[in-house]
């Protein structure tokens, strides 16, 4: 919302300075975006009168004025056609910054000395120029500051307004609340030129017939009231300066007096308001009642709009004039040949007007202030202050008192406020005159009733409805700032922590420990059938309302945005990359089904399986597919998995029991620049609610008895297979069997395995050992031909 | 052939394994060739001569050679390691030379940013709990007093997966899920992934991060949610660090606030950051609506509470002078690496 600082000063009756009230909007939770200075910049701008006129002595097309700026009479040459002697123009003297920050100099032109300027509207930033420089109408005396007598000069805020406030959306509203903090009434600014009490009460008539208009509800839901008053024999026409300054300096532009009449009283009061041209309303009635199926309305924009019987229309005898609080129809559009004028006060529902924009597509200053509510009890004090304004600066008048239908008025009931539920919730006592104080000075009325305050809202605050809505108020004007902090004794909560919290926290710290960063990519991805984690199958849950097509899927894995970013490493020419990510990925479960949703880990690793050092010498050693074999075990155990890994397609796939994918490891086939160096990749699925359980076990006393044994292993055995027999054999005088190296010949394959015995009572000797070892290598050789290789 | 006993040759191996740990390149080479040469080695002469043994005596003597030649190996090839890295003695050492690094990793900086706040707020006896992202009308927006025809409902740019299923907004339906689980004393913060159609730009991201806070019990009030969030504020930025609470709007409070810390960028003289207020708002908060609770089976005559949510993207952003948010997302090693601690 644009506020006028002008404007707000003047329905305060107070000079406003524009931090402080920015500062004090803040507080009252309208918090000030910007405040931008309108025409501050002109304070040096004098009016100054022409004496005299003469002929440049060396230049036809430019004159040599006699300027008096109020203290003396100084030589300006100008080359403006119009300037005339006797007439007043701004006038900057030398020394004088203009807008855009041109500083003048005194100068020679054409040989003759001029000492400052008179200037033209664009040079002033007031406007494209007429006929040259701008000539004042004004009868102020040489010397005033220009902005004296041009009410252009002005602070627009930017004043954020929270869908609960929509008195905030009018300047009444904001200099209200500005008030109650300042102690100071609000006075709505006499209308410059207006005749009469301007203030004086509303009579209104009931009959439903105004000016010969008959004005009646059928669509009482969508528009419970409907005021309409008609002024004859106006002027359609320019609006005078000063409604033309007050509409600019919200950043409004004027269209003419009658439409800026009904614009002045929006910004002002936040009650929407529309004029029609009585001579186009077809038999002279309007009537408020649902649209018709497929009925069709120009608009004032120009469009062609359908309405239906969810919208509220306004109807002539004939056919729809406008749609009810969101825009007039071109066809009763005020033009300048209309002379009477029927101007529209309702109150419209707003949730029918919230669904009516939704459904034509189009929001309006009207629709953006009836869906936040506007106020039904101010309605006759706004239509008695915009007929005045339009009977003050477009002529005119009232053929009769306005009408108001109104067929179920509305009384609000009052809300019990209990003194002792305020400090209950604030944790302060407030004595109950403050808080009566408040209270009233923001317009409700209060009046104790058994111990309570019977407390009455008035219609602009259709936010507050219940005992905690006034809290808040009292809380909001007695200032945030003035409730102590003080830390009182707790009680422990009921709620266990997320055990997924320490797992993941248990993963980060292993993983950074490992050299790899962690990566948070975004949640959207392609969509897939079947996700790149080979082995799982998973179909994409696609988002209804995406924002481009590249967020048109969520994630089924984290590997492909890992992926991503190793591309986008390579682009910054990053060889080194290692990353891990913990995140939710989706699956989809059917149309309209929540998808199933799932914590994974997951990592990629490329170039340098260490940092280079100098002591190495050669190419470094990049990661491969090992390195990546050992993080999925890592991730296993971090992630509370286990199951069974087997090969498909060049990678491991872990499943548990059930075969349910688990996750996998392996080499990322990716085309890189020709320096990168291969890509590894993993994901596993993190169980949920897993504790992780260490237990000690007694430190061996005894010594170890190492042995490594070298295998031959037949075409089609694997290492796996070879531990199981090494594991059942071994005993329990086996304490590990590690593999140490892999070595082939001549199409034969060996592997070696540091075997470490040990007893936990006693020494082991080498004939125990060989016992168990001896078993060892007898099931080898009977169940996989597995044979010792001799040294 | 002169007899020399087994352990004679054996001390002999073993001297000369000891002079072998502390040899210069080119004696290395010879202790080589004396221990291991393929006709005078010492080891291999032990090795050749097994064959003349009695099958006690060979089987003891071979153990022990074989373990002695696996020992020597490993001297050998540390010896040969540690000269390539110039730490033989007696040669000229540059001390200067950079040592062996490892591969170090880093947490994201929002983990740290989440991390550190809940610490904080467990310290206030605040459990650590998290929810789904994709949730329901009734949990993102309804049961937080949010009617969806309001136009409260439009702060939120809602993705939808299908009718009434949608990403969640805010971390705040957590609150509703607590609430019917579990009994006051509640005492919770929710950190997690949430969605805003908002498009990426150096201030907007339709992913990020939300914490919410949720305490509710008998008699807590506004003096003791304001002292947790200055407690918090403090604790988070530094012990003088001032904080504002200003009133404002959130269908799920009431009273509402926006809280704000002292810039700290300027120290609160105003800045460029601060748009000159110097102010930076981080959270926003307020005591619970009694709608919400009764909504979660609540008695809000008999008990009370407050809620808070902030964006741990934007106070990363802050904490580390981070310009534009999109660099959270797009896992760039150069970025990534500066959070190494």
């Amino acid at each position: 919302m644009n506020a006028s600082l002008n404007w707000l000063s003047a329905l305060l009756g107070t000079e406003l300075e524009p931090t402080d009230v920015a500062h004090k909007l803040a507080m009252l939770g309208a918090p000030v975006e910007s405040i931008e200075p309108l025409h501050q910049d002109l304070g040096d701008i004098i009016v100054a009168e022409v004496e005299r006129v003469e002929r440049h002595p060396n230049a036809d097309r430019l004159t040599l004025c006699y300027v008096n700026n109020g203290v003396e009479v100084v030589e300006v040459v100008c080359g403006a056609p119009n300037v005339e002697a006797g007439k007043r123009y701004p006038y900057a003297a030398v020394g004088t910054v203009l807008p855009g920050g041109l500083k003048l100099k005194s100068r020679k032109i054409r040989g003759v000395q001029s000492n400052g300027m008179l200037c033209s509207a664009s040079e002033l930033a007031l406007g494209a120029d007429q006929d040259g420089i701008m000539e004042l109408d004004t009868d102020a005396p040489a010397g005033t500051r220009l902005l004296d007598v041009l009410p252009v000069s002005d602070f627009r805020l930017d004043v954020e307004v929270t869908p609960n406030r929509p008195d905030l959306l009018g300047h009444k509203g904001i200099a209200r609340d500005l008030g109650a903090l300042m102690r100071r009434p609000v006075k709505l600014p006499p209308i410059p030129g207006a005749a009469g009490d301007t203030n004086a009460p509303v009579t209104t008539t009931g009959n439903g017939v105004v000016g010969g208009v008959e004005v009646s509800i059928d669509d009482v839901e969508g528009c419970p009231r409907y005021m309409a008053a008609v002024i004859e024999g106006v002027t359609v026409g320019p609006s005078p300066d000063w409604l033309v300054a007050r509409l600019h300096s919200v950043g409004q532009r004027s269209i003419n007096n009658v439409v800026d009449a009904t614009n002045y009283a929006l910004l002002e009061l936040n009650q929407p308001m529309h004029a029609f041209d009585r001579a186009r309303l077809g038999g002279s009635k309007i009537i408020v009642r649902r649209g018709g199926e497929g009925e069709k309305i120009k608009m004032l924009d120009g469009e062609e709009r359908t309405l239906d019987s969810s919208m509220t229309a306004i109807c002539d005898a004939h056919t729809a004039t406008a749609v009810g609080g969101i825009m007039g129809g071109r066809e009763s559009e005020v033009s300048e040949q209309t002379t009477d004028v029927v101007l529209e006060c309702a109150y419209f529902d707003p949730k029918r007007i919230r669904s009516t924009r939704a459904a034509l597509k189009m929001s309006t200053d009207a629709s953006y202030r009836f869906e936040r509510g506007t106020d039904l009890q101010g309605m006759a004090d706004a239509l008695r202050r915009t007929v005045q304004l339009i009977i003050t600066i477009a002529g005119g008048s009232e053929p009769g008192p306005p009408v108001d239908v109104y067929p179920n008025p509305v009384k609000t009931p009052a809300i019990f406020l209990r003194p002792e539920r305020v400090a209950h919730l604030l944790g302060v006592e407030i004595p109950q005159k403050e808080i009566e104080g408040y209270l009233t000075s923001l317009g409700f009325s209060v009046g104790p009733k058994n111990g309570r305050l019977a407390v009455h809202v008035p219609g602009w605050r259709p936010d507050v409805v219940r005992e905690e809505d006034l809290i808040e108020e009292i809380a909001r004007l007695r200032g945030y700032d003035s409730f102590p902090t003080e830390l009182r004794p707790l009680r422990p909560s009921t709620v266990p922590s997320d055990p997924s919290q320490a797992a993941e926290a248990l993963a980060r710290r292993v993983f950074t420990g490992l050299g790899l960063h962690e990566a948070q990519s975004v949640s959207f991805g392609p969509q897939r059938e079947h996700a790149f984690s080979i082995g799982e199958s998973v179909e994409s849950q696609d988002v209804l309302n995406p924002l481009s097509a590249e967020e048109a899927y969520l994630r089924t894995d984290l590997i492909e945005g890992l992926r991503q970013s190793v591309n986008r490493n390579w682009a910054v020419r990053e060889r080194d990359i290692r990353l891990f990510e913990i995140g939710s990925v989706f699956g989809k479960r059917g149309d309209a089904e929540v998808p199933r949703e799932q914590r994974r880990l997951s990592g990629v690793i490329s170039g340098a399986r260490r940092p280079a050092h100098w002591s190495e010498s050669g190419p470094s050693v990049d990661f491969d597919r090992w390195d990546v074999k050992s993080l999925l075990d890592e991730a296993m155990r971090v992630a509370g998995i286990a199951g069974e890994v087997t090969e498909q397609d060049g990678r491991w796939v872990l499943r548990d029991s059930e075969g349910t994918w688990l996750g996998w490891a392996g080499e990322i086939t990716m085309s890189g620049p020709p320096w990168a160096a291969p890509v590894f990749g993993f994901e596993v699925v993190m169980r949920q609610g897993v504790s992780r359980a260490v237990r000690f076990e007694a430190i061996p006393s005894t010594p170890p008895v190492e042995r490594d044994i070298a295998l031959w292993l037949p075409a089609g055995v694997q290492v796996d297979q070879v531990n199981e027999i090494i594991g059942k054999r071994g005993g329990k005088l086996l304490e590990s069997a590690q593999v140490f190296d892999e070595f082939r010949s001549a199409g034969k394959r060996s592997v070696a395995w540091r075997l470490v015995f040990r007893s936990p009572d006693r020494t082991l000797r080498d004939k125990d050992v060989d016992v168990v070892l001896n078993k060892v290598l007898k099931e080898l050789k009977e169940q996989l031909g597995v044979e010792r290789r001799e040294a | 052939m002169a007899t020399v006993s087994p352990d004679d040759q054996f001390e002999a191996v073993e001297r000369t394994l000891v002079e072998l740990r502390e040899a210069g390149a080119p004696r290395l080479a010879e202790l080589k060739v004396e221990l291991l040469g393929r006709k005078q080695g010492l080891l291999t002469q032990i090795l050749r001569s097994l064959s003349t043994l009695e099958p006690e005596e060979r089987r003891a003597v071979g153990q022990r050679a074989n373990q002695l030649k696996v020992e020597i190996d490993a001297v050998i090839g540390q010896r040969e390691q540690e000269l390539r890295a110039g730490e033989s003695s007696g040669e000229d050492v540059d001390p200067t030379m950079p040592g062996r690094r490892s591969w170090r990793g880093a947490i994201h900086p929002v983990t740290a940013v989440i991390d550190d706040v809940c610490e904080i707020f467990r310290e206030l006896g605040f459990s650590r709990v998290t929810g789904p992202e994709v949730e329901t009308d009734a949990y993102n927006f309804t049961k937080l007093n949010i009617p969806l025809d309001h136009p409260a409902a439009d702060m939120h740019d809602t993705f939808y997966l299908s009718p009434g299923i949608l990403l969640r907004t805010h971390t705040s339906p957590v609150q509703a899920r607590t609430m019917e689980q579990h009994k006051p004393p509640i005492r919770i913060v929710v950190p997690g992934r949430v969605y805003r159609r908002d498009p990426f730009d150096a201030s907007h991201a339709p992913v990020f991060s939300q914490i919410e806070g949720l305490a509710v019990d008998e008699g807590i009030t506004f003096v003791e949610f304001k002292a947790a969030l200055d407690y918090f504020a403090k604790h988070f930025f530094s012990a003088d660090t001032e904080v504002r609470f200003r009133p404002s709007f959130f269908p799920f409070t009431e009273p509402s606030a926006e809280v704000d810390v002292q810039c700290q960028m300027c120290r609160g003289s105003g800045c460029a950051t601060c748009h000159r207020t110097g102010f930076l708002e981080i959270m926003g908060a307020g005591m619970v609506h009694p709608a919400v609770l009764e909504n979660c089976g609540i008695d809000p005559e008999r008990y009370s509470g407050y809620a808070f949510g902030m964006g741990p993207e934007r106070i990363a952003m802050l904490r580390y002078g981070i310009p534009d948010i999109r660099m959270l997302f797009q896992n760039d090693m150069r970025f990534l690496r500066q959070f190494v601690e």
